[in-house]
């Protein structure tokens, strides 16, 4: 079996389970965010009186915080309220951050374990070796409810890095490149693993940023074998013992494999409209952006804003361009600023906003307006995912996005350090 | 709930959930409110050109992008009868079972030639779509969710 059938097949009770097969789980750790009022009107209508286990219980609020109009402000408070009324003390109020990063930085994710949330991106806890997945308003009823829901076993799908990544490349490129090349639905249902010689090299951060972005592929989960950094990041949040033991049995067949030589990915970037929209940064140079945002659950950690800071140091923000930055979470925020970051950004002229989505969805804080470019570090470009119909969002690597901010147009980052 | 009588309304691939629900609009809560803005992110007209009863028919990979359950109840409150596409994605797929809204995958939907604005039958329990009097038959849905489908979804299940 591959260690994520194992945590399922653990989880619901089997000695084994294979791909396909339907079980229904206990959950360990249950999520709501702030979208997600649904969730409690949901509970209701199926007539939950009390949640089933209100210490594996969550909530977060990250996509409206703080509250941008009063609809939001009164959906905070209901969920505040629901949270009082049923024992759920994990509740984490505004500027706390974006949920997938708090549920880590606060000791709710370990190897094996399974979390649910209410958000596509929870496939970013496969990093850690835990199984996450994101699921709708009623599945999250119906765990809070009952504590378990069903799943369907899924294929795994392997992508192996080798090489050793060329100055000037992130993770987001080595994503970028690889859901341009095996395109938005190649991942449906399936879970994918990331392994190979380059991902063994990569800091648990940048780890996070391959899975997080596998949902773009439409992965039900991604998975990064354990290993003695990821332990190490886990230690910074109290995390010392494995959930379930993870590890994958050598006679396990993957549905599919995929190899890419890391050492030939450049700076990349996905076009205005879709994520699978895959083109060189070198190619696009010189278009001109209005905004560019650096945050989020994809780009918003330690490691982005250092990079940013890096390049940004001394150098100014060009005029006629606006540079958004929100750290993913409160305990990066204080990180960065503690580092410095915060100080040699906002100098060179960025904006900073309170840990949580900001402008990813649209919601506030950086929202772009008709015909506006955007470059930013999360992870969609859908037509109108942060604004207008009509603006124009390129996804790219917190270095592409802070090289371009010195000069207001698309800009290799490898330009720079020439310098 | 058996058969589904209605006009086709097509849209192409990787119609992702931003698309068929803007974020801008998450906070909204009532159902008839969020019935409203159906598609409006791939075709703002949508919703005064829709009649109710009417079924969406898609490429691959609708419903990609967020977990956003505003995505399904947004179609269900517009009339959306049914939503026929070559895949769908995972959680807008869930969505839909819970929420009673058929989805049908069909790999191969090219072959049946479905035109925006011709009319539809579809008889979900023997997996027959009908247009333009030629008839194409599909796997029916599983019997667990045919019967889900039947029952009015995950909440009326619950309640009887
Ligand atoms: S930061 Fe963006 S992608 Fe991440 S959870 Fe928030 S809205 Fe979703």
């Amino acid at each position: 079996m591959h260690a994520i059938e194992k945590i399922l097949a653990q989880a619901s009770g089997k000695p084994s389970v294979t791909a396909g097969e339907i079980v229904t789980a206990e959950v360990d750790v249950g999520e709501v965010n702030d979208l997600y009022l649904q969730v409690v009107k949901s509970f209701y209508e199926l007539g939950g009186t009390s949640v089933a286990h209100p210490e594996r219980t969550t909530f977060v609020f990250d996509h409206y915080s703080p509250a941008p109009t009063i609809k939001a402000a009164d959906n905070h408070k209901q969920m505040r309220e629901f949270c009082a009324k049923m024992g759920i003390k994990a509740l984490f109020d505004i500027g706390k951050g974006v949920c997938h990063q708090v549920l880590i930085e606060h000791g709710y994710v370990a190897p094996g374990s399974l979390v649910v949330e209410t958000d596509s991106h929870t496939t970013t806890l496969g990093a850690l070796g835990a199984f996450g997945t994101g699921v709708g308003a009623t599945d999250m009823a119906l765990i809070l409810r009952n504590g378990s829901l069903w799943f369907r076993v899924p294929e795994v799908m392997r992508i192996i890095f080798d090489g050793d990544l060329k100055p000037g490349v992130m993770a987001k490129d080595l994503i970028l490149h690889v859901i341009g090349v095996l395109k938005q639905d190649a991942a449906i249902y399936k879970c994918v693993e990331f392994s190979g010689s380059t991902v063994s090299a990569l800091s648990v951060e940048e780890r996070l940023v391959l899975c997080n972005m596998s949902v773009e592929m439409g992965a039900k989960c991604a998975y990064i074998q354990p290993d003695q950094k990821t332990w190490e990041y886990l230690a910074r949040y109290g995390v010392t013992r494995a959930v379930r033991e993870v590890s994958t049995d050598p006679d396990y067949r993957y549905s599919e494999e995929h190899r890419f030589d890391a050492s030939a990915i450049e700076p990349s970037a996905a076009l205005p409209g879709s994520v699978d929209n895959l083109a060189l940064v070198k190619d696009q140079r010189g278009t001109h952006i209005d905004q560019i945002f650096i945050g989020t659950c994809t780009g918003g950690r330690l490691n982005d804003l250092r990079t940013a800071a890096d390049i940004l140091k001394g150098k100014k923000v060009a005029e006629g361009t606006r540079l958004v930055i929100i750290p993913a979470s409160e305990v990066i925020f204080k990180e960065a600023l503690a580092y410095g970051y915060v100080q040699t950004l906002t100098e060179s002229g960025a904006v900073f906003s309170t840990p949580g989505c900001g402008p990813c969805l649209g919601a506030h804080e950086g929202i772009i307006a008709s015909g506006e470019v955007c470059l930013t570090t999360s992870s969609r470009n859908f037509p109108g995912r942060m604004g207008s119909t009509d603006g124009r969002i390129y996804v790219v690597s917190p270095a592409t996005a802070a090289a371009s901010a010195i000069s207001g147009t698309i800009t290799d980052p490898r330009s720079l350090s020439n310098n | 709930m058996n058969t589904i009588h209605g006009c086709i309304y097509t849209f192409g691939n990787n119609i992702d959930t931003d698309q068929i629900y803007p974020g801008r609009y998450l906070e909204l809560t009532e159902h008839a409110e969020i019935g409203q803005h159906a598609m409006e992110g791939a075709d703002p007209t949508f919703h005064t050109r829709f009649a109710k009863g009417g079924v969406i028919v898609a490429g691959t990979n609708f419903g990609c992008g967020s977990s956003r359950e505003h995505a399904v109840i947004t179609l269900k409150n517009a009339g959306v009868a049914a939503v026929v596409a070559k895949s769908f994605a995972r959680i807008f797929y869930r969505n839909c079972i819970n929420l009673a809204l058929p989805a049908i995958m069909i790999p191969e939907l090219d072959e049946y030639r479905l035109a925006d604005g011709d009319d539809i039958d579809i008889n979900l329990f023997k997996g027959i779509i009908k247009s333009k009097g030629v008839s194409h038959n599909f796997p029916p849905l599983p019997g667990n969710i045919l019967e889900l489908i039947e029952k009015g979804g995950v909440f009326a299940l619950y309640k009887s």
